[in-house]
């Protein structure tokens, strides 16, 4: 059972007139079995699995440092990411992963059709995940939830206009950008379906079958696109509430997470009242020209600066009554004890930088098996796959389900953290 | 591999017939199991377990990607040397975030400044 007794150049066609045994066209001329070739790869693709797996525990690794030196920035700043958009993203790849492991039944039960369904139903779960990871991203954009560096956040004006954002250091380009980034991201898709739909009709007039039995599915699949934006828009508009609202320090985070912007002006009034009757009432003895303007800007959740000041002021005024301090004295306290603000930019910042890092390269992990996905549903269209040769589509499985075992772990680290 | 399969329905020689396909009432099954984790674990996460949560989160994950592997990987009928190499990189993994968890915490308590900047926006009304 060697294959030094057939010629290469007829190795793809020859189907062993005169050998021991038939090697076919899916058979390389290197392997003996198909079974040799089905394991030689199998070894490959864990291989590259391995990999792909120390690549990610990188970003794991940067997670697990920064969220054990500040446990309380990913505490407040996970209250920004839509619980409800992430468990329907878990949903939608673990359902994937169902219709991918279905699709390998297929190939391997040679039941074509089924295959061509489940494959398109696989690349469908990819783009609806896509179209809701669009929205979930272009949402933060606009709000300017961005990484350490381009953060610029305000609870007090949660959704700034253009030219706020331009205020904040971009230029006019970047701040159209992020104002109408879902449009930026959607593009690409739009592009692709209008092509998709292009080739189906010019398929269908010329009357290719085959090439219609390839566009057709690929059509829906685009189109699943923009059901995971409309998905997405309709859960980001409803889903204010599940976003901890009895958190104390998620108080300003609240103010953003989907209200529809008319009730921001009531919320944030509210907020900024209530605290500043607190502080008022904790600083009575302190006096001061300026104190009572001091204290309101101090209201606001991101003035650290200030707080921390009236807090120096008030420990220094209890340590002060009914003690004698010595002239020129030290008074010690205030700055070291104020309680550190999570949504300042460069400490929120980094939670997004990771955020983005982990939730990105993920996505583009789909991008790439949606890719391939594509080139089997074509193959699987051609009827390439028989019980003795499904090692592509096994192996496309088998990364699928690890981009979905990083998803796996991804959700419940960056969504639903308390 | 070639242990089961050609030996029941007697066709195909050796190294031909290997192919090794999941009960749909199983992957149906998997798939279950793995939406009610998911729904469980959202649905913990609205209680307190203070310094446990993050245990429960991760004992649940690692559930749900143990179930993915042995499965939908096809993991439990995978050759012996196959799953050594991929359980494997999950050692390594664990020796890498272990050792860089601990030197960061020996080493530096925190790569920000001490103090937060200022955030000078305030916008009345």
């Amino acid at each position: 059972m060697s294959t030094i007794d057939v010629a290469p150049e007829n190795a793809h066609d020859a189907h062993g007139h005169d050998h021991d045994h038939d090697h076919p066209s899916f058979l390389a001329h290197h392997f003996d079995t198909p079974e040799q070739q089905f394991d030689s790869g199998k070894l490959g693709i864990w291989l590259f699995l391995v990999t792909e797996v120390l690549f990610f525990s990188g970003m794991f690794c940067a997670y697990a440092i920064f969220r054990n030196l500040k446990p309380e920035v990913f505490e407040g700043n996970s209250q920004f990411l839509n619980t409800k958009l992430g468990a329907i993203n878990t949903g939608v790849l673990l359902f994937s992963s169902l219709t991918m492991a279905w699709a390998v039944r297929c190939s391997q039960t040679e039941e074509y059709k089924k295959l061509t369904g489940m494959l398109a139903a696989t690349l469908s779960c990819a783009m609806i995940f896509l179209g809701v990871k669009s929205i979930e991203y272009s949402h933060k954009w606009g709000m300017g939830l961005l990484p350490a560096g381009s953060f610029f956040y305000d609870p007090a004006n949660p959704h700034p206009t253009a030219a706020q954002i331009t205020s904040y250091g971009f230029s006019e380009n970047v701040a159209f950008f992020l104002q109408n980034s879902l449009y930026f991201l959607c593009a690409p898709f739009l592009m692709v379906l209008i092509g998709v739909v292009i080739w189906l009709v010019v398929a269908t007039i010329q009357g290719n079958k085959f090439q219609k039995a390839c566009a057709l599915p690929l059509a829906v699949v685009s189109l699943c696109f923009f059901v995971g934006v409309g998905l997405g828009m309709i859960l980001e508009s409803g889903g204010s509430e599940g976003h901890g609202a009895d958190h104390a320090m998620a108080d300003h985070a609240m103010v953003d997470g989907g209200h529809a912007s008319h009730d921001h002006g009531d919320h944030d009034h509210a907020v900024g009242e209530h605290s500043h009757d607190e502080a008022h009432a904790s600083e009575e003895a302190l006096a001061g020209g300026d104190l009572s303007i001091r204290q309101r800007l101090a209201s606001d959740a991101t003035n650290s600066g200030l707080q921390s000041e009236l807090e120096a002021r008030r420990q220094q005024t209890a340590m002060a009554s009914g003690a004698v301090v010595a002239q020129g004295g030290q008074v010690e306290g205030g700055i070291t004890s104020a309680t550190e603000n999570v949504f300042t930019p460069r400490t929120a910042g980094v939670f997004f930088s990771i955020y983005y890092c982990m939730t990105g390269v993920h996505a583009i992990h789909i991008l790439g098996g949606i890719g391939v996905l594509v080139w089997l549903l074509i193959r699987s269209v051609r009827n390439d796959f028989n019980r003795q040769y499904f090692g592509p589509v096994d192996y496309v499985g088998l990364y699928w389900h690890l981009v979905d075992l990083i998803w796996i772990y991804l959700f419940p680290l960056l969504y639903l953290i308390r | 591999m070639s242990a089961h399969g050609h030996t029941e329905d007697g066709h195909g020689r050796e190294g031909y017939d290997f192919a090794h396909p999941m009960p749909v009432s199983m992957l149906l099954a998997v798939f279950g199991a793995l939406v009610v984790l998911t729904i469980v674990t959202v649905a913990q996460a609205s209680f307190d377990f203070g310094s446990y949560d993050i245990l429960i989160v991760m004992g649940i994950a690692t559930i749900k990607a143990t179930l993915v592997m042995l499965f939908f990987m096809h993991m439990a009928w995978e050759k012996p040397f196959n799953t050594i190499v991929f359980v494997g990189s999950f050692v390594f993994v664990g020796l890498f975030v272990i050792f860089t968890l601990s030197d960061s915490s020996l080493t530096s308590d925190s790569f920000e400044p001490k103090i937060d900047e200022v955030v000078p926006m305030v916008v009345e009304g």
